[in-house]
Parts: structure tokens; sequence; C-alpha cells
């Protein structure tokens, strides 16, 4: 028995999602009496393998390989579940974004592992194996058996938190095989969008709807955002409208987001889109229509006009109060 | 070409989801239910694809393993323009027991670009698209945005953080599909209507396969505190509160 967490890096770097989940991993196998293993995959340098120790790994373990700094959830499920049957592990645990969402269907099967996706607590109990995870983006929670023997949980961002735990990991290296077919997917090409901050890891997001009333207003919600470094999102009509990317939707069929701070400017807060963004910690509404039901699910709510209170906002967070 | 779109059979994004029998079972009493939203963008890229003749596609198949009552859902897939449609019939047990069974039929029917949305709007798990890859022994391409022809060659797009991939590969595989796929869901005519009841809407048993996890109760999120107002002339005290109070700036 172990725990495996998989630490899925950028260009060579770990992100606050990979400690949170290496936090959370440290968590379980104490639980469980055994010890926390951290698999990176793709060239990582060991002075940022190195900080794995930090929240808790008791081993680091290496997949040094070129050919596989770009993702692709065939490939590294291949490498995840060839590492987990030489240690034997029984619990495997992955951050619930692109890469642990693509991944880790494929490694239930490969290991006839059941798989709870969007995990939001410490499990419930241990045996039976319970967590508890999201449903109905949101609007509900199930508590989630799993009855194979292997396990696969992937962890909700901001749902356990980062927490430092020092331990002294060497770091080892692991060479998986892999066949040749497995790379059959080819990457053309890549295209950048011009979003600096991406909307799923911010933590501050400053979002807008309708209210807007036109897709020419929208430079006071994008300076307010640029002032607190926060991601710009909208809502779901003023993406279908096409006056903001599909990339900025967020809500219960766009990306559901849990940022720190949530500001819905504009936004009436329709049940799809409160789905889409209840797990955020403060939600502040701006809006005109002190009836509108995202006052309901608010911490702050301020009823005016953004086209003037956001340019206000902007400049007391720029003159600092 | 052959296309297999998956279809999960959910409740209409309006609804308020609430519970029975001590929050063991959803309290299905007055839910309409919908084909999932990216489910329904998937099928209708598929039809798109199929109705430009310039494209090799003679087939638009849905797939949906459930009981009775998903048939209407069925029905509507066939009047926005699907071919034919395969009920697999069984309770869905979790996404493992679903993908396996739809993987079954693929392998006695063989397609060769099998489509699932990124996600089901009930259970949030984004699982049935890459079990179905690895099932299958498929690539399976994650959040892909765009799905076209360049001639014999496939155009794919696929979303990754912060940007877009655009891939090069041959059929089979599956695509699992982020918003984006196609413009806006296509909504069934009348005529669709009429024509889905003459179209094909078959039955299977579903074949021996044992669930690897189960939903053992629900739970409704607490209410929240109610909101504190502030005066939009003194905003500064909003920015203070945030920052003493909520502690998040």
């Amino acid at each position: 028995m172990s725990v495996i967490a998989f630490a899925k890096n950028w260009e060579g770097k770990f992100k606050k999602s990979t400690y949170e989940l290496v936090s959370y991993a440290k968590d379980l196998a104490s639980r469980l009496n055994t010890q926390t293993l951290v698999l990176s995959i793709g060239e990582v340098d060991e002075s940022e393998l190195e900080k794995l120790a930090l929240y808790g790994a008791d081993r680091i373990i290496s997949v040094n390989d070129s050919r596989l700094n770009v993702l692709s959830s065939r490939i590294y499920a291949e490498v995840i579940s060839q590492f987990v049957r030489k240690e034997f592990a029984t619990h495997i645990l992955l951050s619930d974004n692109n890469s642990g969402k693509a991944i880790s269907p494929r490694l239930s099967v490969k290991l006839q592992a059941g798989l709870a996706a969007a995990v939001l607590d410490v499990p419930k109990s241990l045996e039976p194996f319970v967590v508890k995870k999201q449903v109905f983006s949101g609007k509900a929670f199930a508590y989630v058996q799993i009855d194979s023997e292997k396990k696969i949980l992937t962890l909700s961002k901001n749902s356990f938190g980062v927490k430092e735990n020092p331990s002294t990991a060497a770091i080892e290296y692991f060479t998986p095989e892999l066949k040749e077919d497995l790379f059959k997917i080819k990457v053309k090409s890549e295209e950048s969008s011009d979003n600096k901050i991406i909307l799923t890891d911010a933590d501050i997001v400053v979002s807008a709807g309708r209210g807007m009333k036109s897709p020419d207003n929208w430079k006071p919600v994008e300076d307010f955002a640029a002032a607190l470094g926060a991601a710009v999102a909208c809502s779901r009509p003023v993406s279908d409208d096409g006056w903001r990317s599909h990339e900025e939707h967020v809500g219960q069929t766009g990306k559901v987001i849990a940022p720190n701070l949530y500001f819905a400017v504009g936004i009436s807060g329709a049940i799809q889109h409160v789905a889409g963004v209840s797990r955020s910690k403060c939600i502040v509404a701006i809006n005109t229509d002190p009836e509108a039901p995202i006052f309901s699910v608010a911490d702050y709510g301020v009823v005016g006009d953004a086209m003037t209170v956001l340019p206000k906002l902007t400049e007391i967070v720029l003159n600092g109060e | 070409m052959k296309i297999l779109v998956c279809i999960s059979n959910v409740p209409d994004t309006t609804t308020k989801i609430k519970f029975k029998e001590g929050n063991k079972q959803i309290d299905d009493a007055g839910i309409q239910w919908i084909i999932n939203p990216w489910d329904e963008l998937a099928l209708t890229r598929a039809i798109e694809l199929k109705e430009d003749a310039s494209n090799p596609i003679d087939e638009v198949c849905v797939i949906n393993v459930g009981e009775a009552m998903c048939d209407a859902t069925l029905r509507k897939a066939l009047a926005i323009g699907a071919d034919k449609a395969i009920r697999i019939d069984a309770n869905p047990l979790d996404a493992y027991f679903v993908a396996g069974q739809i993987a079954d039929y693929i392998k006695k029917t063989p397609y060769d670009i099998v489509l699932s949305g990124i996600e089901s709007s009930d259970y949030n798990s984004s699982s049935v698209g890459g079990m179905l890859g690895e099932f299958l022994d498929w690539p399976a391409i994650s959040s892909m945005t765009q799905l076209g022809f360049d001639g014999d060659e496939l155009n794919i797009h696929r979303a990754i953080p912060g940007g877009n991939q655009i891939l090069q590969l041959t059929p089979p595989f599956v695509g699992i599909v982020q918003k984006g796929i196609a413009k806006e869901p296509r909504i069934p005519a009348m005529r669709g209507i009429m024509m889905a009841r003459k179209k094909p809407l078959e039955v299977l048993p579903a074949i021996e396969l044992k669930a690897l996890s189960q939903i053992v109760e629900f739970e409704q999120p607490q209410a929240k505190a109610s909101c504190k107002m502030i005066d939009a002339e003194q905003l500064d005290e909003l920015i203070h509160l945030l920052k003493s109070e909520a502690k998040v700036l």
C-alpha cells in the first residue's frame, strides 16, 4: 500500500495546485499509515523537484524524458500505471485540471481502479473508502464509495489548501517502457491566446454579463482586472452573443471555477451561472437591480452602475485605499 | 466514415436539484430531461460535417446507456439529425460501467470517430471519453474545440491552458469535445421531429460488467449567510472589507 500523487509541471515548473495535491496526498498517507510518493513526468530540474519535499513527499520520482514534455493522456497514463504496478500503490491522486481530467479515466481502465473526480475533502471514511465530490456543477454534493482495491481521486482546486510538512526526500529516477506507436498524435502547431492569466488558475476573477449593455463597454472590466492582477470572465449570454470569447465563459456549461475572490458585474445570477462559481471563497456582486438573484449568493453587494462603480474601484485599488 | 456520438441524459440545466429517500436518490418529480449540453454540441458538429457533401461522412449514430426513460432524449437526437440511435438497456451505474458498455458495442460495430462531451452536467466526472479511449486502445483528444476536414486530412484543435494545439492524427480516435466545437446546439425542426419517428432506435442488452464505484449519499449545499450591502458612494469600504474582513485581497 502507498499513495502516489502525480505532480504536473508547466514548462518545468510546479504550481500551487501541485503543492495542494502533495499536501493532500501526505494527509491521506498519514491516515493510511503509509508513504507519500510523488511522480513527476517530463524534464524538471532537481531544484524544482526538491520543492515537493516541502509539502510532505517521502519519495520524489522523476521520469526525466524530453519526449514527455508535452502532455499526452495516453502516454502519461501508461507511465503512471507502470509505476503504480511497480510500487503496488493503492491510492493514486491527480489534480482536477485539464491534465488530471485527461489522464485519470485512462488510468482507471488500465488499473481497474474506481475513479472519484473533483473531490472536495479528505475521505469521509477509509473502510469503505468514501469521498465527497461535486455533482450537478456545484448545485449539490455526492459521497462516492470506491469499491475497487486501487482507487483514483482527482482533487478540486482550493479544497484542501497548501500545507507545509517538510521531509527529506531524495530524488529518484524511473524509466518506463514506452512503445513507439504510443506517440501517434503529432502536434502540428500551437497558438497561444492573449489572456496572460489562466482563468481556472486565477485567485481573483472579474466577470461581467449582459448588464454591461455592449461589448464596447468592457474596458472598465479589463482595467479593474488588470489593477487586481485578476483574470477576466463572462456569463453565458455574453459569450453566446459573441461579445466575448467562449474561453471566458464561466458557469455550469462553461468553466467551473473556485477563486478566492469573484466579482460578478452586471450578472443577474441565473442558477446555471451560480453553479459554476459557487465554490468561490468570496463573491462580490455589482448590479443596478437590487432584486437580482446574484445578491442572494454574494458575500458583499453594491447596487450601482458598473460603468461608474468599476472605474472608482480601479482608482481605489491603484491608489492603495 | 462513421461517427458515433455518446449521449448522456441529464436534468435540464435550470433544474433545482432535490433528493429523496434520505438523500439517497434524486427526486425526479418535475425534472425535464435533456441531452447533456456538451454531447449536444458534439452531435451538432457531427451533423454539420455530414451535411457538407465534400466531407467523407456516411453516418451519424448516437448511443446512450440508460433505461427506457432515455428514449425521449434519443428521439430528440434523431430529430436534430442523427441517422440512428442505440440504447444499451441498463441503469448507468458509474462512468466505468457506461464506457465499458459503449466500448463493447464499438468493438462489434466499428466506428471511425467517437465523440463525447467533456463532462456531463450531472455527475461532472469527465470520464467516459477517456475511458473509451483506453477500453478501445485509441487516442483520445481531450478538450477538442474544432473538428473539420481539409481535403482528406482532419483538422483538429484542442484547447490547452492559455492557448490551442493543432493536431495531426488519423482515425479511429475519441474526440472529447469542449465548447466551441459547434456554435450553437441545433433545435429540432418540425420536419426533423416527423422524420425521427421513422428512424431506427435500437435497444440492446447490456454486457456483464461490474461498476467500480457508487454514490452512497447526496448532500445539498448550505445556504449562504446574508449579503453585506455597501453604498456605491463608499467603495473604499468594500476594498477595506475585502482586505480586513474577508482577507481575500
